[in-house]
Formats: C-alpha cells, sequence, structure tokens
C-alpha cells in the first residue's frame, strides 16, 4: 500500500523519552506511509507504548515527529488542535467515558469539535458504531456494561468519530478470544481501505502482525531494532527477533 | 458560502446533481443547510455528479447517501474517485436502527414512582447495614476469638491516617468553637454577675457534647470519604473480588482494620478536642471574663466530674461504628462509573454527619432519662 512519492504521513526522527531520569526511548527514527498500517512490536518494557504515548504528546520527549508533514512543536494552539482532530487514539483499556453512555462517548468529539446538527451528530455516531461492527441497541449501553471485545470496539468508533487520517492503537487485540482477535484485525484492514487510514498499532499478536500489518518496527531497549516486513523480520538473526519469530507460538506464521 | 451543489436539467438525460468542494465534517453545517433548501428535480432519471469533490469523509459520504435516498434511492452516483466510491458503498449500505431510548414514565406518575424508588432504596439501605454491621461484627469477632488474625500493620497504618494525622485539624476547630462559645456565654452571664459559672458550662458542654461532636463530624468528613472512596475504586478495580477469590474476608482485611481504628481513635480524638476546647474557654475567659487561669483551674476542679468525660467517652465509639459503617456500605454500592464514586463518596459524608448528629441528640435523651 505504501507510495514512496507521498510524504510520510507520520514520521518520527531521533525520538528520545526520559522518565523520571530514566531513559526510555534513546533515539527511535522511523515513518508511517499513506495507508499503511504499522506493527509496533518489542518485548515488555521496551517503550512501545511510551513511544505511541511520545507521538501523541501525553509525554514530553525530545527529537522531531511529524505528523502530516508537520512538525508538532512548531504548531501554534490552533494548528495543534487541527492536528489532534487528525489522530485517533484508541487506548489499551478503552478509556470510554464511563459516566456517558457508548452513543454519547461517539457523539463527544464531535460536539467538542464539529459544528453539526444534533440530529446528524447522532447519525454520524450510529454509522461509526455499526463501522466498528457493534449492534444498534449498543448505543444505549454504559460502559460498565460492556464485554471487553465491544470496550474495544465502542472504544475504536469514538477513536474515529472525528475521521482521523491516523489511527493509534495500543494493543487492540489483547485480551480478546482469537476469533474476536481475528475479526479485530479484519475490521482495522477493512477501515484502512475504507476510510484512508494510516494505523499504528503496538501489539504482541503474531496473527495480527502477520494478518493486518503491511510492515513491522521492532523496538529494544528504547531503540529501533528493525523496520521491515513480515519476510525481513523471519530472515532476520537477532537473538530477540528469531525467539519471537520462530519461537513455539509462531507456528502458525509457517508455511 | 459557496454553494456546493448545482442541479442541471435537460430534456434528454434527465437531472444532473452536481456536487463540488470538500463534504467533510467541517463543512458539513453549511452542506445541511443547503440540503435542506435544495429543490429536488422531479420526474425522470437524475444523477449525482461526484466529478467535482475535493475531500469527502464519512459525514460527507453520509450527507450524499442520504441525498440519494430522498431522491428516491434511483440517482446513481458519477464520477468521484475510486476512494470515495468505496466509502459512499459503504456508508450507503448502513442501516440505521434508531433503537427508541427507555420510555420515560408518565408526567403524573413521575413523583409516585420516585417516592416508590426512594422507600425501597430506604428499606434496602437499611437491609444492606444490617448485612455490612453482621459481616464486620462476625469478622471481629474472629478475630476477638483469635480464629483469624487482626491485620495489625494495616490497623497501625489506618489509625495514623484516621486519628494521629486529624489531631491538629481537630484539636484547632475545637479550640475556636470553645473560644465562641465561652465568649458568647460570658456576655449573656454578666448581667448577672455570674460570670465564674463559665468555666462549669464549658466543661460539661466541651466534655459531655461539643468535643465528641466535633471529632465525628470532623471524622465523617475527613475518614469517611477517604474510606468509601477507597473501597470504592478497589471495588471498581475488581481488588475486592480478587481477595474474596483468594479466600481472604475482604471485610476482615480491609474494612475491620478501619472500622476499627476509627471505634479506637475517635475517643481519643474527642477527649483532645474536648481539652483544646478548655484551652480555648480559659484563654477567652481570661480576655473577656478577667477570670486569671488560676481561678478557671480551681473552679474546674470543682464543675467538672468523671461523670462527664465518661459520658462523652461512651458516645464515641457509637459514632465512630456509625461513621465506619456507612464509609463501607456507600463504598460497596459503588459500580463502574467514576460519577457513581463521586455520588457514593458525597453521600458517605452527608449520611454520616446526619447520622452522628442524630445519635447525639438520643444520647442526650437517653442519658436525661436515666438521670446519669
Amino acid at each position: 500500500m505504501a507510495e514512496t512519492t507521498s510524504p510520510p504521513v507520520l514520521s518520527v526522527h531521533d525520538l528520545k523519552v526520559e522518565i523520571g531520569g530514566r531513559k526510555i526511548i534513546n533515539g527511535m527514527s522511523f515513518e508511517a506511509h499513506r495507508g499503511e498500517i504499522l506493527g509496533l512490536i518489542g518485548p515488555s518494557g521496551s517503550g512501545k507504548s511510551v513511544t505511541m504515548r511520545a507521538i501523541v504528546r501525553l509525554l514530553p520527549s525530545t527529537g522531531e515527529i511529524r505528523i502530516l508533514g508537520r512538525n508538532y512543536a512548531e504548531l501554534d494552539r490552533e494548528e495543534r488542535v487541527a492536528t489532534q482532530r487528525n489522530w485517533g487514539i484508541l487506548f489499551q483499556q478503552g478509556a470510554l467515558f464511563s459516566s456517558l453512555s457508548v452513543l454519547e462517548n461517539i457523539e463527544f468529539p464531535m460536539r467538542e469539535h464539529l459544528h453539526l446538527s444534533s440530529a446528524l451528530r447522532r447519525d454520524i455516531a450510529r454509522i461509526k458504531l455499526d463501522l466498528v461492527g457493534l449492534p444498534a441497541k449498543a448505543a444505549q449501553l454504559y460502559p460498565s456494561e460492556l464485554s471487553g471485545g465491544m470496550i474495544k470496539r465502542a472504544a475504536l468508533a469514538r477513536a474515529l468519530a472525528l475521521d482521523p487520517q491516523i489511527l493509534f492503537l495500543d494493543e487492540p487485540t489483547a485480551g480478546l478470544d482469537p476469533i474476536g482477535a481475528g475479526k479485530f484485525d479484519e475490521l482495522i484492514v477493512t477501515l484502512r481501505d475504507t476510510l484512508d487510514l494510516t494505523v499504528l498499532m503496538v501489539t504482541h499478536d503474531l496473527d495480527s502482525l502477520a494478518t493486518a500489518c503491511d510492515r513491522i518496527v521492532a523496538l529494544a531497549d528504547g531503540k529501533l531494532l528493525l523496520a521491515g516486513t513480515m519476510a525481513e523480520m523471519r530472515a532476520s538473526t537477532h537473538p530477540w527477533l528469531r525467539d519471537y519469530f520462530h519461537g513455539p507460538r509462531a507456528h502458525g506464521l509457517e508455511g | 458560502m459557496e454553494r456546493q451543489t448545482s442541479i442541471e436539467t435537460s430534456a434528454a438525460n434527465g437531472s444532473l446533481i452536481r456536487c463540488s468542494g470538500d463534504w467533510t465534517a467541517d463543512t458539513a453545517g453549511s452542506l445541511e443547510r443547503e440540503l435542506a433548501g435544495l429543490g429536488l428535480p422531479g420526474a425522470g432519471p437524475v444523477q449525482l455528479d461526484l466529478a467535482g469533490i475535493g475531500r469527502l469523509d464519512t459525514v460527507g459520504a453520509w450527507l450524499l447517501s442520504n441525498l440519494r435516498h430522498r431522491l428516491g434511492g434511483k440517482a446513481d452516483f458519477i464520477g468521484g474517485t475510486e476512494q470515495h466510491r468505496r466509502l459512499l458503498d459503504r456508508i450507503g449500505d448502513t442501516e440505521l436502527q434508531r433503537v427508541a431510548p427507555p420510555p420515560k414514565p408518565n408526567f403524573f406518575v413521575y413523583p409516585f414512582d420516585l417516592l416508590g424508588r426512594m422507600v425501597i432504596g430506604g428499606a434496602q439501605d437499611i437491609f444492606q447495614a444490617n448485612v455490612v454491621q453482621g459481616r464486620l461484627i462476625s469478622a471481629f469477632a474472629r478475630t476477638a476469638t483469635f480464629q483469624a488474625s487482626l491485620r495489625f500493620p494495616s490497623f497501625v497504618s489506618q489509625f495514623e491516617q484516621i486519628v494521629l494525622r486529624a489531631i491538629p485539624i481537630v484539636a484547632l476547630i475545637s479550640l475556636v468553637v470553645g473560644a465562641i462559645i465561652t465568649q458568647q456565654t460570658i456576655l449573656q452571664l454578666r448581667a448577672f454577675g455570674a460570670v465564674i459559672f463559665v468555666v462549669d458550662l464549658a466543661a460539661i458542654l466541651m466534655f459531655r457534647e461539643i468535643g465528641v461532636l466535633l471529632a465525628a463530624i470532623m471524622v465523617a468528613g475527613r475518614s469517611g470519604s477517604a474510606i468509601t472512596a477507597e473501597i470504592g475504586s478497589m471495588r471498581m478495580r475488581e481488588e475486592f473480588d480478587a481477595l474474596q477469590v483468594m479466600g481472604v474476608d475482604p471485610y476482615q482485611a480491609l474494612l475491620l482494620p478501619r472500622v476499627l481504628a476509627l471505634v479506637v481513635g475517635l475517643p481519643l480524638l474527642a477527649f483532645v478536642g474536648a481539652m483544646a476546647g478548655l484551652v480555648g474557654a480559659a484563654i477567652v475567659s481570661l480576655v473577656y471574663g478577667d477570670i486569671p487561669f488560676d481561678i478557671f483551674i480551681g473552679r474546674l476542679q470543682d464543675a467538672m466530674t468523671v461523670r462527664s468525660v465518661v459520658v462523652g467517652m461512651i458516645k464515641a465509639p457509637f459514632m465512630a461504628f456509625l461513621v465506619g459503617l456507612i464509609a463501607c456500605i456507600e463504598g460497596l454500592k459503588v459500580e463502574g462509573s467514576a460519577e457513581s464514586l463521586g455520588r457514593r463518596t458525597t453521600s458517605s459524608v452527608v449520611k454520616s454527619i446526619f447520622v452522628v448528629i442524630v445519635a447525639d441528640g438520643l444520647f442526650a435523651v437517653f442519658f436525661a432519662a436515666i438521670g446519669f
């Protein structure tokens, strides 16, 4: 899917993140092109989630992060809000607002940022609900009444509320059963195709990597290990990558 | 705002609606108005020309699908990029099922509905209070008979939080309240030349009523709310359930140390508060009533009886238990949402303060009746 001619939708150059004097990310660079689904892998504690949080500016960092060709650090307030509207984030636990119903959760970003009539806003929220494959009757439920898979889908619908160009997913299939996880992967690919999304996905799920991701970025000890396709990953001789892609749980990828 | 739709009608090919510009969430407001005012072409085939459309997102696609629907679904889309067509196909397929919101009760029935719910809620509260009280007492009984160990570290840390750290604020408030009451009393007693009796009043009032009441109210606000919030968030994050399935009684492990710290601590706090109140009274007596400290203390020895102290000390553990019980009940009622946690914490504080004051009144009646 990657069009090498167009500028990358997301480019990270020499990213460094320090938390409490500890260097979590130490000089990371990678790019995501338009329409690409990029998987971010690495051992636990290697800074995958931190990388994602640094990109969306939840954590202070140094280095250059360009979103849609623009350096976030150089933007003024209004341009920042405009950039924030262009990304949607699915947090690991969903982070749905617990006092709002699912439909209100999806409507919330639209209410804040768009000037739509309430009827139209409601329709659009219902469409998003349908896009992520939730039944219409889920609209009135509250987050505490949803199952794990439904929370992920509802949170995805909320992330898509403003029609973002970039979607960040933090372990989207963690905690889902294999069938649910497979469907979620399919959903992401379908959404990418219909909505022209670029997706950055932190994941541990080998099947997600194989079926959904176009390219994989591997992280270790706060540094980039390797970026490339599944085939390149499997061909690597790095011990961690070899364990990861040829370990007992990777048998599904063989042949 | 420039118009983004135009209609061309030709006899041979029917009508053509030409769409142009960006059809996105940002332009949706003006598009909505424009489409609402759009005079639809009559009979004959209609085509929707998408060639002029720049950017298209789900909002724009929905508006286009709606327009097509209004034309009776007979209109065809022509032009447009592959990406646009794909999005339109997907959005056009969406069947919006409107789920009716839960029916609102009838306007006239509503007050009765509310009243009924409140009565049932009250009854459930009383039932729940008995359940929690029973489990707390049985947990205590098991600890007291050495069948279960008292969680001493937990008790000590709760004691520090609930009692030791509350001493400054309780002492300060009691001092100020003692001073205020004494000042007003002196101003009244001066008319009768009986200023010295302010010492009797301060001693009895502080030890019998004000000390314990102020301490109980402070603890309800300070620690009752903390206990409710702690237990509530533990319930939200399934920590409570985790204890239960490990075979650890959460009442034993979580609630008992807190309630016990309250019950042991409140008499001490009440005593500290009453002493601070006396200090306030002594200072004001000196300033407003010209009663030197040695006279104040001499009078105090006559006025104060062990009985006054005992009355206050008897009441304190009961009030502490009520505060702890209500805090636990409300904490256990917390459900999934952050909002419910806030509501329960508020209600814990309000209910405990109310119950503490009512209990104080009942005690006053009781002690008067038995002549203690």
